[in-house]
């Protein structure tokens, strides 16, 4: 790597790139280690109450729409898809095809927290939104219910933290998208596109264990 | 990322705009800047413990005039506390002292200043990071004070905050104060994650040339497991916490059972179906972690100071670390400790009360480890070891008594008495406040270039360990006698009423204690001013920040050291001096002096 180099993507604090690559993709996976443990916490309390209250989570989840849901996960899939083709062409050094597929990670991601805006409008509607206007009356042949208000707690609290990890994504999407129309990125300087793609992933992982979680308890 | 704000930054080097020297990327500032948090929460912790123990050693008195300033007329009606404020200020002390002071002390402080001096690194791994780990954490303590004055008062309802008495705010009457006190701890929680991943990649990734893993001193050690331990377990308090806001905001119920009544008529507006006791089993999951990232930071600085001080290499250095980890991983296995009394299935407490008995095997270690360090060393009493010395007593006393509290036919008969108030002080104001107060004397000359004055450091020490002992051994009597934890007066009770005197009597201990630390901060102010100028190395210790000047200046480590040997080498045979630096390559002599 050259001096010029050096100087200009290199922070003063490291000694040089390589450096500075190991100790943002350690400091990256370690952030995502305090991840699962967040989300450890609130699985937790989804495992306790879900063998607690196992009939009422199993008519709460039949009111979502398994259908809605599988789609967003295509759509999480295929933005994991385009990520990772970001990454390769960063590392191959391919500046225009970068920027495309940053973009098209935006756009799926946007695609999903636009789905999940319909369906978080739709649980309004239906006061499936826990509080005192919360009312639940489940599908055909699956009414009884008792508990279901703690299964939309989980489902309001498990979601919606997820959301507000997506739209962080969209957030680091966006900065990559400036650095790579300005060319910041290139063989040898492409670390920062790989640790949001880890970002990217891991928030798609999460989905991957709330999909089944939430949406496909009792669907047999 | 982080080269962000790169060339920002050189700009700053070069003329320092003002917003960017207050917030300031540099990790001695941040280190002065977390000290400086942290020993304003020590002395508000302290003034509140202080008024506590008014209430319980004189009850129903009114505080005395110059201390009364900080209660309104609603908290001390004719300046006796009331008992609502009586709940709120235990609460509001020991959250100031557990997440305040000693937190930011051990995450922030310390390791910002000493863990880049210790591995001869210029700078921390993410000063980015480490700058908004300061300013989240200020923010948590800033939100954290203004429950005091909101209305309502503050949050009541202890540090532990248990559900339904926290999730509902009928109960304590404290609404917006209670949920700043969530806010608070979350904004506080992300801030010591940022601060403990920083430290943690520093560690991996930042140590000079030469410095193995098992060439780090002990005090980096256990930077390193401590910053392992925040970042599993802050993240747990976080989404309960979360929880317990959506559960007081959003009329949730995840604590919140079915069939609860407020004064006498049903609780409205809550679903119900929660479990109270899954708050305890996820606060416990992060808040026995906690006392071990209390704990460790102290033990790792007082194995440094120890072989120090007796000038003999520490003894079972890789024994030392196994015992560390050993500790910070059997932490994770005995929450349920806390929980013995809460309805715990009796098989699963005699679980939770083995791994906890466990703990008493790697800690065994350390002591003995410190016990034969010391063995027939040349012992100096400088300040430094008085505390680590300190800390030696006290801690293991503390340790002793969590004992009798992991069994649970006796925990049985103790739990949430003052027994468990003087074990948890003597493990955090004997074990972690002493080391702190060993790491401020040890590290003052490194960071001001001003050795602490040795003779009221001296009174200070006297008077603290004195006072110390008076304040928290008796409240094990009191224990043992029934006296429950967190009663507003003792003397309504006909069976403590004989007990009253101990009261009285640690009331006036811990005034004595309280008032022993204004002498730390004159001593430090006095030592700043018109301190002995200290020398690179007035200890004559071996690790990497003494072959620096003191204080290290901007150029720290602009060469970067090599180095050749662990950092214990003292009294080496056929050694020049009696202790070898880190970076020296020969050994003058025959002895082992590396770490294999």
């Amino acid at each position: 790597m050259s001096d010029a180099a050096h100087n200009s993507l290199v922070a003063h604090q490291f000694d040089d790139a390589r450096q500075q690559q190991e100790a943002a993709t350690v400091g990256m996976w370690t952030f995502l280690i305090t991840e699962i443990m967040f989300f450890g916490g609130l699985i937790l309390a989804y495992m306790i109450y879900r063998n607690q209250f196992a009939e009422s989570f199993h008519a709460a989840s039949r009111v979502l729409d398994v259908w809605v849901g599988c789609f967003n996960t295509c759509v999480l899939l295929v933005s994991s898809l385009t990520m990772a083709l970001g990454v390769r062409a960063a590392q191959m050094g391919d500046r225009k095809k970068l920027v495309l597929f940053i973009i098209a990670t935006m756009i799926f991601g946007a695609a999903f927290l636009g789905v999940k805006a319909y369906e978080y409008a739709e649980k309004f509607e239906h006061h499936l939104v826990p509080g005192p206007t919360f009312h639940f009356h489940g599908v055909p042949g699956h009414e009884h219910a008792p508990n279901a208000e703690i299964f939309f707690s989980l489902y309001f609290a498990m979601t919606g933290v997820h959301a507000l990890h997506m739209i962080v994504g969209l957030g680091l999407m966006t900065w990559l998208l400036r650095k790579s129309i300005k060319g910041t990125f290139s063989k040898d300087y492409y670390n920062p596109v790989e640790i949001c793609g880890l970002y990217w992933h891991f928030v798609d992982i999460v989905w991957i264990f709330l999909y089944p979680l939430l949406y496909l308890i009792d669907r047999s | 990322m982080s080269n962000q704000g790169a060339g920002a930054l050189i700009d700053a080097t070069v003329r320092p705009r003002r917003l960017a020297r207050i917030f300031s990327r540099d990790h001695t500032v941040i280190a002065k800047q977390f000290f400086a948090m942290s020993i304003f929460f020590l002395f508000a912790g302290g003034l509140l413990a202080l008024f506590v123990r008014w209430q319980l050693g004189f009850p129903g008195s009114a505080v005395p005039v110059p201390f009364n300033f900080l209660m309104t007329r609603t908290m001390a009606p004719g300046g006796v506390i009331a008992p609502d404020a009586f709940n709120g200020m235990f609460t509001l002390h020991a959250t100031f002292m557990v997440y305040f002071a000693v937190l930011p002390m051990l995450v922030g402080a310390l390791p910002n200043f000493v863990l880049p001096l210790q591995i001869g690194s210029p700078r921390m791994a993410f000063p980015t990071l480490g700058m908004l780990s300061f300013w989240l954490s200020l923010l948590g303590g800033l939100l954290m004070i203004a429950t005091y004055f909101v209305d309502g008062g503050p949050a009541s309802t202890g540090w532990t905050a248990y559900a339904p008495l926290a999730a509902v705010s009928h109960y304590t009457g404290s609404s917006a104060g209670q949920n700043l006190w969530i806010l608070s701890l979350a904004i506080l929680g992300i801030g010591l994650i940022l601060g403990a991943a920083n430290q943690v990649v520093t560690i991996v990734n930042h140590r000079a040339p030469g410095l193995t893993m098992f060439r780090l001193p002990l005090t980096v050690w256990s930077f390193l497991v401590t910053g392992l331990l925040v970042l599993l377990a802050l993240p747990v308090i976080t989404a309960a916490v979360g929880m317990l806001l959506m559960d007081r905001t959003l009329g949730t119920s995840f604590f919140v059972p079915a069939g609860l009544s407020v004064s006498g008529s049903p609780l409205a507006g809550y679903a119900g179906g929660g479990q109270p006791l899954l708050w305890q089993h996820l606060f416990w999951f992060f808040g026995h972690p906690v006392v071990y990232i209390m704990i460790l930071p102290g033990m790792g600085v007082v194995s440094d100071v120890l072989a120090v001080f007796a000038r003999k290499p520490l003894f079972g250095y890789r024994a030392m670390i196994y015992s560390t980890f050993a500790i910070a991983g059997l932490g994770w296995l005995v929450w349920g400790h806390h929980m013995f009394q809460s309805g715990m299935n009796p098989l699963l407490g005699t679980t939770f009360m083995a791994s906890t008995m466990a703990i008493a095997i790697p800690s065994g270690v350390k002591v003995f480890g410190w016990l034969a360090t010391l063995w027939r060393g040349q012992i100096r009493f400088g300040l430094p070891m008085l505390f680590a010395l300190a800390f030696l007593l006290t801690f293991t006393v503390g340790g002793l008594s969590g004992i009798f509290m992991a069994s649970t036919p006796v925990d049985a008969f103790i739990h949430d008495t003052y027994f468990i108030v003087g074990h948890i002080h003597y493990v955090l104001f004997g074990g972690s406040l002493f080391a702190i107060f060993a790491a401020i004397a040890y590290w003052f000359p490194k960071a001001t270039g001003r050795m602490l004055g040795e003779r009221l450091g001296r009174l200070h020490f006297w008077l603290t360990l004195a006072a110390f002992n008076c304040t928290f051994f008796p409240m094990h009597i009191l224990g043992i006698g029934g006296h429950m934890r967190r009663i507003y007066d003792p003397t309504v009770y006909a069976f403590l009423r004989d007990l009253q005197p101990v009261n009285t009597f640690i009331t006036i201990s811990a005034i004595t204690l309280g008032f022993a630390q204004l002498l730390l901060v004159a001593n430090i102010f006095l030592s700043l001013k018109n301190g002995r100028r200290a020398e690179p190395n007035p200890w004559r210790a071996a690790t990497l920040e003494w072959t620096l000047p003191s204080p290290p200046g901007d150029g720290a480590f602009a060469v970067v050291p090599e180095v050749h040997r662990w950092p214990y080498d003292y009294s080496l045979p056929n050694a020049i001096e009696d202790y070898l630096p880190q970076t020296s390559l020969h050994v003058n002599g025959t002895g082992t002096g590396t770490d294999s």
